[in-house]
């Protein structure tokens, strides 16, 4: 397609590259605040670049290239293809969006120590680039492995704080839990001669119990990076812990490396699938959703909301996933495509408005160093620009038209109620259930974010020094309206992003969308037209249309005959902050419904309290049944072996001459 | 049966000899010249390998081993016992006789693991591995045994001299090079031990290293 001799694939190395140098360089700089700020914008405008090589990339043929790195014998390769072009598309639109961001954010002092905070930002970035360029599972490992240590020295960054210390020391430990399976994972998988690049890995052959086995060590390998459900504790701690440029970056472009994990292993590495995959992936990813949904609810905290907001996100799009491997195992590719793109899009708006969210809270926390919910609200006055962006973040996340967030979920519901054309009469039961969980979770998130905008930018402040907060600086802004820009044209113009999104749809499953895509440039139909079709200009224009009327017809109708009077204070003398609803309080009604799921602690005071205090603590179950007997585990098992070391050099004698004895009679017995 | 072997047969004999003699010795005086009088054995034997095979390198090995381990390494270890004022101490033995028991059931198991290696072995000096290995044993088993950080480097060092032995005996010497990285080895370690003594010493004023079994973790004790 490309007119000029243009190769994309050295273009996305010397990005990479790129970002590396702008690392060292920040390792290198002075104190001098402005020169490392620049590195930033510079960065972003990497970012920029490679969104536009990758979005070249769509649609190519794969290239390869084998880069004189690695062990001797074992050189790294690398291999663009279009679902990798996908996610660098990602990746770059994300980066540009928050690295602008981090312009303004990363001022000196910020975090500890911001030249190596500058270094592992631009290497976080470089090491994604290649876990997405990866062709053998070596170089996988090794940029996986260096993306997980540099995330963790990113989300440490302000090691001063305990709590921060030990939430990224959760953080590693999963993340390597992870990264052993994802190990073993390619152990299972290797070529026929032993081979560990990918292209031996597609060639091979497999019985169905070692390729079963594969998928599931992938989905707890990733799922420990993306966070699907017994694997997600990490996120919820580690993402208040890191600067929100680091949480953005994490939770938008680092969670769909784990998604792209999966998909590469499961649709490209292995060439068949079993609708079983289809149903656990479908299964683990609903009840993820959910999960996540209930307990962003009941959050107080703003970035631990937008933590397990996440979780549920990822839920949704392995939800996806699984349904296209469903309808995949059952010859069904035209709706295993539209799942699949449904999953990607999805990917593709979560990094989006998540990014952009995580970005306003930072835009708050900067300006307020508050983070609890209970201490906010009414910033929409002293900081406009972040409201207004983060309104756009909120409705696009909650699933509204016109924005982006509606076009996926609406296209996997599609994709769902599609699914009564299955063979299999167990799954023709299962998944009316599955789309009513899918529907409940979509309600409840957009519920969250009414109280999460409402809580933090409407009401009155709830604390004086509020109303002194300052807004979001040039940079902050910039980055800001980059992705609500993405956000918003995304939304507007769906199919020209399911356009790029069918290339990878059809180089996993050998079948696009089709029709859908290659339709009217307005509408979106994912069957035909006759059952659904979208048109989000068309409904941007009734909203425009709608709201103008109701204004006008306000207007014209009421402000002609506004009588100006003394104000009735509804028997309210005086109102304060604290008659206000609450995060608490808006959280109530699902923490009544939904008790079963959480342990609460309520601290209930006396009645004859002169000073009542009202506390209630609402945490995960998971952690209590599962986190803490492992770790009471570990700890007892490691008790034991350190009986073993107790200082005695005559039992350490002891051991080694046991160990020899039983070695000369091993060799002795053969 | 040649005059070789006999000559072998009797090193060997004197090898495992001095070996439960050393498991048996409480004085470190003792144990330091039973250490010499093995390097003594050591170098015999090696000359007989070398008068057998006629070698020329096996005479330079045997010379190294009478320098280092009859000369050399008892002379630092005497200064060290008389300048750590030790010549007098008696090692608190663990119950002598189950000791030795203890090393005879070693005996018996070397003997038993050495046989198919003996079998194989073309040399002249194929019964010595047994009594080789027996004495690496006996020597880890004095080490176990004892309390003072002196004895516990003298059985090192005879575990060493034991492994020599069963060097010379199986394949008539390691090349050259490797015997002068170990007598290198030794000469080092014997060094490094007796700094280390004197470390000991100025911290704890004794050598036992009943004191140095403070856990790691270390429950409330300061090392």
């Amino acid at each position: 397609m490309s007119f000029v001799s243009f190769s994309p694939l050295p273009c996305v190395l010397g990005i990479a590259v790129y970002w590396i140098a702008l690392g060292i360089l920040g390792l290198t700089q002075r104190a001098d605040r402005d020169a490392g700020r620049i590195l930033y914008a510079a960065g972003a405008a990497g970012g920029l670049l490679l969104a536009v090589t990758a979005a070249w990339a769509l649609g190519d043929a794969p290239t390869t290239v084998q880069l004189p790195l690695g062990l001797p014998g074992l050189p790294f390769h690398l291999r663009l293809d279009s679902l990798a072009a996908f996610f660098l598309v990602l990746l770059g639109l994300a980066v540009t969006g928050i690295s602008l961001f981090s312009t303004g954010y990363f001022t000196s002092g910020s975090t500890t120590n911001d030249r190596v905070t500058c270094l592992h930002y631009h290497f976080f970035l470089a090491a994604m680039v290649f876990v997405l360029l990866a062709d053998d599972a070596y170089m996988f490992m090794v940029a996986w492995e260096s993306m997980a240590l540099v995330s963790y020295f990113l989300v440490t960054s302000d090691h001063r704080f305990a709590e921060i210390r030990s939430a990224g020391f959760l953080y590693l430990v999963v993340a390597h839990v992870g990264a052993m399976a994802i190990l073993l994972c390619f152990g299972v998988l290797h070529g026929p001669d032993g081979g560990y690049t990918f292209e031996a890995m597609r060639s091979a052959d497999r019985t169905p119990f070692w390729a079963t086995t594969a998928f599931l060590l992938a989905l707890v390998g990733f799922g420990a990076k993306a966070g699907f459900l017994p694997l997600h504790a990490w996120l919820p701690e580690a993402h208040p812990a890191a600067p929100s440029p680091v949480s953005a970056l994490m939770s938008g472009v680092m969670l769909k490396t784990a998604i792209y994990g999966l998909l590469r292993i499961g649709f490209d590495l292995l060439p068949i699938q079993y609708a079983s995959w289809g149903v656990i992936a479908l299964a683990l990813g609903l009840v993820t959703m959910l999960y996540g949904v209930l307990f962003a609810a009941v959050q107080t905290d703003m970035k631990r909301l937008l933590a397990y907001s996440s979780i549920e996100n990822i839920g949704l799009v392995l939800a996806a996933i699984g349904l296209a491997i469903v309808f995949r195992a059952h010859a069904m590719p035209a709706l295993a495509a539209l799942a699949l793109c449904a999953a990607l899009f999805h990917c593709l708006n979560h990094a989006l408005f998540k990014s952009l969210l995580f970005l306003a809270t930072g835009a708050v926390m900067h300006a307020t160093s508050q983070r609890s919910l209970g201490r906010l609200g009414g910033l929409i006055h002293p900081m406009p620009w972040v409201a207004g962006a983060a309104l756009v973040g909120t409705l696009a996340i909650a699933g509204l038209p016109p924005l982006n967030g509606f076009v996926s979920e609406w296209l996997l519901l599609q994709a769902f109620l599609l699914s009564p054309e299955l063979p299999d009469p167990y799954l023709r039961m299962i998944v009316p259930v599955a789309t009513a969980a899918l529907v409940l979770a979509a309600a409840v998130a957009a519920y969250v974010m009414v109280k999460f905008y409402g809580v933090v930018f409407l009401g009155q402040p709830r604390e004086p020094s509020l109303r002194y907060a300052h807004d979001a600086d040039a940079w902050q802004r910039a980055g800001l309206l980059f992705l609500v820009a993405g956000c918003v044209l995304a939304g507007l113009f769906p199919v020209k992003v399911l356009h790029g999104i069918d290339h990878v749809a059809t180089g996993l499953l050998g079948r696009g969308m089709g029709d859908a895509v290659g339709g009217h440039w307005l509408h979106v139909t994912p069957v035909s037209a006759e059952r659904a079709s979208y048109s989000p200009l068309l409904v941007l224009a009734g909203i425009l249309g709608v709201v103008s009327a109701v204004f006008l017809y306000v207007r014209v109708r009421y402000h002609m005959r506004t009588r100006r009077a003394p104000a009735w204070d509804c028997g309210f003398p005086a109102q304060t902050s604290r008659m206000q609803d609450t995060a608490e309080g808006f959280g109530q009604p699902i923490k009544q419904i939904f008790e079963p799921f959480f342990r609460i602690e309520r601290e209930m005071p006396s009645p004859f309290d002169g000073a009542p205090r009202y506390r209630a603590r609402t945490e995960d179950k998971l952690w209590y049944a599962l986190y803490l007997p492992l770790v009471r585990l570990v700890e007892r098992i490691a008790g034991w072996v350190s009986r073993l070391q107790h200082g005695r050099i005559q039992w350490y004698l002891v051991y080694s001459f046991a160990t020899l004895l039983a070695l000369l009679v091993l060799i002795r017995c053969q | 049966m040649s005059l070789a072997n006999q000559l072998v047969d009797l090193i060997a004999a004197l090898m495992l000899l001095t070996s439960f003699a050393m498991l048996a010795q409480r004085r470190l005086t003792a144990l330091v010249d039973l250490l010499a009088l093995q390097g003594v054995l050591l170098t015999a034997a090696t000359l007989v390998a070398a008068w057998v095979t006629g070698h020329a390198h096996l005479y330079l090995s045997a010379l190294l081993s009478l320098v280092l381990k009859v000369v050399v390494l008892p002379t630092l270890l005497r200064r060290l016992v008389r300048r750590l004022d030790l010549q007098w101490d008696r090692e608190a033995l663990v119950n002598t006789p189950t000791t030795m028991l203890v090393g005879i059931v070693l005996v018996i198991v070397a003997f038993n693991l050495a046989l198919p290696i003996s079998a194989l072995s073309g040399s002249i000096l194929r019964g010595a591995l047994g009594i080789a290995l027996a004495s690496v044993l006996l020597a880890f088993l004095m080490m176990i045994t004892r309390r003072k950080a002196v004895s516990q480097v003298i059985g090192f060092l005879a575990m060493e001299n034991g492994l020599f032995f069963a060097a010379t005996s199986v394949t008539y010497g390691m090349p050259m090079i490797v015997e002068l990285g170990i007598a290198l080895d030794v000469l080092v370690a014997a060094f490094v031990f007796g700094i280390f003594f004197f470390r000991i010493r100025e911290t704890f004023d004794s050598l036992d290293t009943r004191h140095l079994e403070t856990h790691p973790a270390g429950e409330g004790e300061d090392v």
